[in-house]
């Protein structure tokens, strides 16, 4: 208001009770967050980033070592046996790409519903997408037990008569599912990318830095003849994305809901797990994002609104996910199939109690804290309820997949699973991976959306009178 | 400038984007064909303020997706039902319903090849090279300033007409880019 002012304007300010509140605090200008995002990027890299960083390598190189003591020995140095065979890492891939599921909710579904807020996250949230679909996409790979056979997934000519992959099993969707998903992400993110590594290359000093992000950014130019087919597409991905993602977890659900087992054979899983997943994702999203904006001062940009929006999700996801606990639990009672009823009843009272009252405990009940806007607004509290998410999410698909398998229709087939250390160890590698990727992105690439955040500020508003209008001409 | 190298055009720069709104509507309504507004982030209403037409990108997306959709079929029925059918659990060779997954998938994933590649060939990007990444001023296009351009090109381009049209519209900088 102050500089429309000094201009003279004629315009008359909004009543306050309709001024949007502003997503950008302290009226920032467009310079202000080009610097202090890219400062990120060109600043001299923080030893907490080295620390960090060399943490995280070798808990990486944990994982691939342990990959390949399976490889090379077989996949009997893992938990599975009759009659579980679905063990830690299906588990942990359903887990990792749950996670993935809130980048997309926040890049597509958040876009179409014109919820601008996004924009402050929504480069990040991306990423951790990228990452936790590579994370995920270790697991069934290496799951096939004769991982040099694993390209028998792909419908790719081969000597053997041809003989193609089995289109009626749910496994092969998977397989096109999670490519796809993998393939659209990276082409979305990247694409948000492409204006905001065209700002690095227009501020770089080095030579070598001009050369990289002057090859990424392609020649852009800011030019308007560009950004209106840049628009479309990006709306074009942003709807093409959102079936995607919701196909995705309901495919992956299929895999259990397509088989005839007790507590895997149900209607409900397609949307319990697409909420389960954005659940888990926000829960991921959060764990990322808050120390991230105390460490790097983005205060201003990624504001407490915006955790306190992310909660709500949080919040409505997890009271979803709760109701279809409950409707399992009634359907199984309700349908009158003893191995159902069994199958629920053990769940909770069987061997497994501990994993299903995990599960309940940071599912169910962790979330209700969010009710309470003091709870939502103090960044230790969310924190920690997000780590709890983080837990419990991964203990629903531990639930999901062991206790539905480990005792079937006859006694005989009763038995019970524990992991081994090469289980544990290659999930807490796949950490390491994890984190390695996403230290390196925001080392050398801008993680908020810049152009993105500058669209949405008053100042690049051309009615707006920080944006320079004079009398409401336009 | 005259002086040496040949001229692409001449720059004129703006503070916000009210302004850069304002002298693209002036640009639009004297005529010009080639020339182009740069902005940090799209403006709202600059399309039309520029005059540009829809943008065609949504053709590619729609080629993209019925190649995926009728390809994934075509290839799921050649190769469970005419290369090598194999029967399981009594079901038919080849039905839409256990292709539609797969084939869904491969909608998207080529809807989405044609959406970014097809506004990147509209776009004629990538482009390693361009006039306007040379000028040093114009550095400041991804950060706060806005410019219009009008190229040399353009038929109705005359030096003095487009200096004048341009210092009308309160540009606070004016240049003339070389090749």
């Amino acid at each position: 208001m102050e500089a429309a002012k000094e201009n003279g304007l004629t315009i008359a300010p909004a009543p306050r009770e309709l001024e949007r509140e502003s997503l950008v605090l302290n009226n920032r200008s467009l310079g202000w967050l080009s610097d202090r995002i890219c400062g990120i990027v060109e600043d001299k890299t923080p030893t907490w980033w080295w620390v960090s960083f060399l943490i995280s390598l070798p808990t990486a190189l944990i994982c691939f070592i342990m990959i390949g003591y399976l490889i090379s020995t077989g996949v009997g140095v893992w938990g599975l046996n009759h009659p579980i065979a679905w063990g830690w890492a299906i588990v942990n891939f359903v887990w990792w790409i749950g996670i993935g599921h809130a980048g997309t909710l926040i890049s597509a579904i958040l876009f179409l519903l014109r919820q601008k807020w996004r924009t402050s996250i929504n480069r990040a949230a991306e990423a951790m997408t990228i990452f936790a679909v590579m994370c995920a996409g270790i697991f069934p790979a290496i799951h096939v037990g004769r991982i040099w056979f694993a390209w028998w997934l792909f419908p790719l000519p081969n000597a053997n008569g041809p003989i193609w992959p089995q289109f009626r099993s749910p496994l092969l969707w998977d397989v096109f599912a999670v490519s796809t998903y993998f393939t659209v992400s990276l082409l979305f993110w990247y694409m948000g990318l492409i204006p905001d590594l065209a700002t690095v290359r227009d501020r770089a000093k080095s030579v070598v830095r001009k050369f990289f992000y002057g090859l990424f950014s392609l020649g852009w130019t800011g030019s308007n003849r560009h950004w209106s087919n840049y628009e479309k597409a990006y709306l074009l991905l942003a709807g093409l994305s959102t079936p995607l993602v919701l196909s995705v977890h309901s495919i992956v659900s299929f895999d259990f809901a397509v088989s005839q087992l007790p507590g895997w054979h149900t209607t409900i899983f397609p949307p319990y797990f697409v909420a389960g997943a954005i659940f888990s994702g926000f829960g991921m999203v959060i764990t990322l994002m808050v120390p991230l904006r105390t460490i790097f001062k983005l205060e201003d940009v990624i504001t407490v609104r915006h955790v306190e929006l992310m909660c709500k999700v949080i919040l409505a996801t997890g009271s979803i996910v709760g109701y279809a606990y409950g409707m399992e639990v009634f359907i199984a009672w309700y349908g009158g199939n003893p191995y159902e009823a069994y199958a629920f009843q053990n769940r909770a009272f069987g061997p497994y109690w501990w994993a299903y009252w995990i599960m309940i405990s940071c599912n169910v009940l962790s979330p209700q804290f969010f009710w309470f806007k003091k709870i939502r607004t103090n960044m230790v509290y969310v924190f920690i309820l997000s780590i709890f998410v983080n837990i419990g999410m991964w203990f629903e698909r531990f639930v999901i997949v062991v206790t539905s398998l480990h005792r079937d229709y006859l006694p005989s087939n009763w038995g019970y699973y524990s992991p081994t250390h090469v289980d544990v160890l290659t999930y807490v590698g796949t950490f390491g991976f994890f984190m390695a990727l996403f230290l390196l992105f925001i080392r050398f690439l801008p993680l908020i959306a810049i152009s993105e955040v500058k669209g949405v500020t008053p100042q690049a508003d051309p009615h707006h009178p920080l944006g320079g209008a004079k009398g409401g001409k336009h | 400038m005259s002086g040496v190298g040949r001229q692409y055009g001449v720059l004129a720069e703006f503070d916000t984007p009210a302004d850069v709104m304002a002298a693209a509507e002036k640009v639009r309504d004297a005529g010009y064909t080639q020339w182009d507004v740069h902005t940090p982030f799209p403006i709202h209403g600059m399309d039309e303020a520029m005059g540009l037409k829809n943008s065609k990108v949504g053709w590619f997306t729609f080629c993209g997706g019925m190649t995926g959709f009728f390809g994934g079929n075509l290839m799921i029925w050649f190769m469970n039902s005419f290369d090598y059918g194999i029967v399981v659990g009594g079901k038919p060779l080849y039905s839409p319903m256990f292709a539609f997954p797969v084939s869904y998938e491969l909608t998207i994933l080529l809807s989405a090849f044609g959406s970014l590649f097809g506004m990147l060939f509209l776009n004629r990007l990538p482009r390693l090279h361009h006039p306007l990444l040379k000028n040093k001023r114009f550095a400041k296009v991804t950060h706060d300033k806005f410019y219009v351009v009008i190229e040399t090109a353009d038929p109705k381009y005359s030096e003095d007409e487009t200096h004048a049209l341009l210092e009308e519209t309160g540009s606070s900088h004016l240049e003339v880019v070389k090749e």
